[in-house]
């Protein structure tokens, strides 16, 4: 694993320990820097081949699905061939983190945007040429554009700034902000890869998966799965965080690292830690024993990194109090386009804060339950089942401090026998 | 072919014509929205038919005074869910 922004520190031997990718350049690398590293990148030369590396590398999504990236690539491209009038797709580096516990993409871009650039134009090279964009939060854009100002190639790409909410990231979203100017998911009857931005075929891509598909290019299949597991390979970014005094940090980590190891190298001790948020707003809540990181795996030993965001609960804290205060955030932050997420997000919440607040009611935690059922799977986007995929985990893991609250005391969890 | 009743959440109102003329396939929630019954997931937005179903399911699509109904074929197997990309 590696800092960010601290890679001259000598690494103590450690088995999950992982030389940088990503960020091998070293802090705020500019051009010239990026090429000592990394090596020149022929964007043309390159696009021939590198749907098969692809596939053959098993690269996933790192903003959040871990949707195969050549499947969706490749979608895209069939598309653009589809029709009468082939029309020429789209690729947008999606770099909007609306996740309040995630840094990473931000951190990336910063650092290595030249790498994050390189992938962005080899997927637009791979698809004959496709319109580019680069989305990101207003703060990331004057490094951004710097980038893009210091490298030959660019001068096509545009940049547009992405607001800061949670939902802004989402990919359609990201097509209609584009479009409208309004970061608001679309319903879709048709997929972004047949029909996204002006009616083109549209492929929105994290920038840390853009950054890896530039190392694939570059280096080839074989080379990304050297690091990680045959079922997660590669490498993967994380924003971990933690109570005070713990300092957020961003690490690469090998594919299907263990979250223990993780946490100790972000300076914490994964003993004393009641619960980890994996994956952020829309992940989970688990125990930090025995959990591997990885998109796929058996249920109780693996969890999904999710957009890679990692945070530990102070063992003192309430994970109800903590669980209720992010369902209260994800409420507000619903788009309140949807009636099911609109009425059902906030009935939710009021539900869980009475718990939180003491309220000695058994029928509360059947109700919350309940709702979270009601609302899954019913809106243009996934915000309904994220938000009752954390609840349910949350009724889980804290399964002993909801028969507490509802009887009428509080234990914070880590006082209880995990 | 299956055919396939898709729900667009921006532009329903949860009045519930729908339910009225689809009561064996759509059941109603808390504020009057439409629920596919026996389903979960994102079924529950694209939700496959009974044939039986279809021809009422072509009404509602035609009287929903949002427009927010819509009718596709889809070829077997069903295709692949939308992942939230980002
Ligand atoms: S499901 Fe919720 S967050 Fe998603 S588009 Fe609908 S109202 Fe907005
Ligand atoms: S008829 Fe249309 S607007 Fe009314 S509840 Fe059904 S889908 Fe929604």
């Amino acid at each position: 694993m590696s800092h960010a922004g601290d890679t001259s520190q000598p690494a103590p031997p450690d088995a999950a320990r992982q030389e940088p990718r990503l960020l091998a350049a070293g802090p705020d690398a500019g051009w010239d820097q990026h090429l000592d590293t990394f090596g020149p990148l022929d964007a043309d030369a390159a696009a021939p081949g590198l749907l098969d590396a692809l596939a053959a590398s098993g690269l996933t999504g790192r903003g959040g699905a871990a949707f195969e990236t050549w499947r969706k690539v490749t979608a895209t491209a069939e598309s653009g061939r589809k029709g009468l009038f082939a029309a020429r797709p789209v690729v947008i580096a999606n770099g909007a983190e609306g996740e309040p516990l995630s840094f990473k993409d931000r951190t990336l871009l910063s650092h290595a945007p030249h790498l994050v650039i390189d992938g962005l134009l080899t997927l637009a090279a791979a698809l004959g040429g496709a319109g580019t964009y680069v989305y990101a939060p207003a703060a990331g854009l004057p490094r951004v554009r710097q980038a893009l100002a210091g490298r030959p190639g660019t001068k096509r790409v545009r940049v547009v700034e992405a607001p800061e909410t949670f939902i802004s990231g989402e990919s359609s979203a990201v097509v209609n902000m584009i479009a409208t100017g309004n970061a608001v998911p679309v319903d879709q009857r048709r997929r972004l890869s047949e029909s996204g931005l002006n009616g083109r075929p549209t492929l929105v891509v994290n920038v840390e998966t853009l950054a890896q598909v530039a190392l694939i290019a570059r280096y080839g299949a074989q080379w990304f799965r050297q690091a990680g597991t045959a079922t997660d390979p590669g490498t993967r970014l994380v924003s971990v965080s933690g109570p005070a005094p713990v300092r957020d940090v961003v690490l690469e980590v090998p594919g299907g690292v263990e979250l223990s190891a993780v946490l100790k190298e972000a300076g914490m001790d994964p003993a004393p830690l009641s619960a980890v948020l994996v994956g952020g707003y829309h992940g989970r809540w688990v125990r930090p024993a025995a959990h591997v990181l990885s998109p796929e795996g058996p249920v109780g030993g693996t969890v999904r990194p999710g957009a890679g965001v990692i945070h530990a609960l102070d063992p003192h804290a309430c994970g109800i109090g903590a669980t209720a205060r992010i369902l209260t955030y994800l409420a507000n932050e619903s788009a309140r386009q949807c009636g099911p997420c609109m009425f059902g997000l906030p009935a939710m919440a009021s539900v869980l804060n009475r718990i939180a607040g003491g309220e000695r009611n058994p029928r509360l935690a059947s109700e919350l339950d309940r709702l979270g059922r009601l609302v899954s799977g019913r809106g243009a986007c996934r915000h309904p089942e994220g938000t009752t995929g954390l609840v349910s985990s949350a009724l889980e893991v804290f399964a002993a401090d909801f028969r507490a609250h509802l009887a009428g005391y509080c234990v914070p969890l880590g006082g209880v026998a995990a | 072919m299956t055919a396939i009743l898709h729900i667009d959440w921006t532009s329903c109102d949860g009045r519930g014509l729908c339910t009225e003329l689809l009561p064996g396939v759509l059941d109603r929630d808390d504020w009057g929205y439409p629920v596919a019954r026996g389903k979960s997931g994102r079924e529950r937005t694209d939700i496959p038919l009974r044939d039986a179903d279809r021809e009422a399911a072509q009404e509602a699509v035609s009287l929903c005074p949002k427009l927010a109904l819509s009718l596709q074929e889809r070829m077997e197997p069903a295709r692949e869910s939308r992942k939230p990309g980002r």
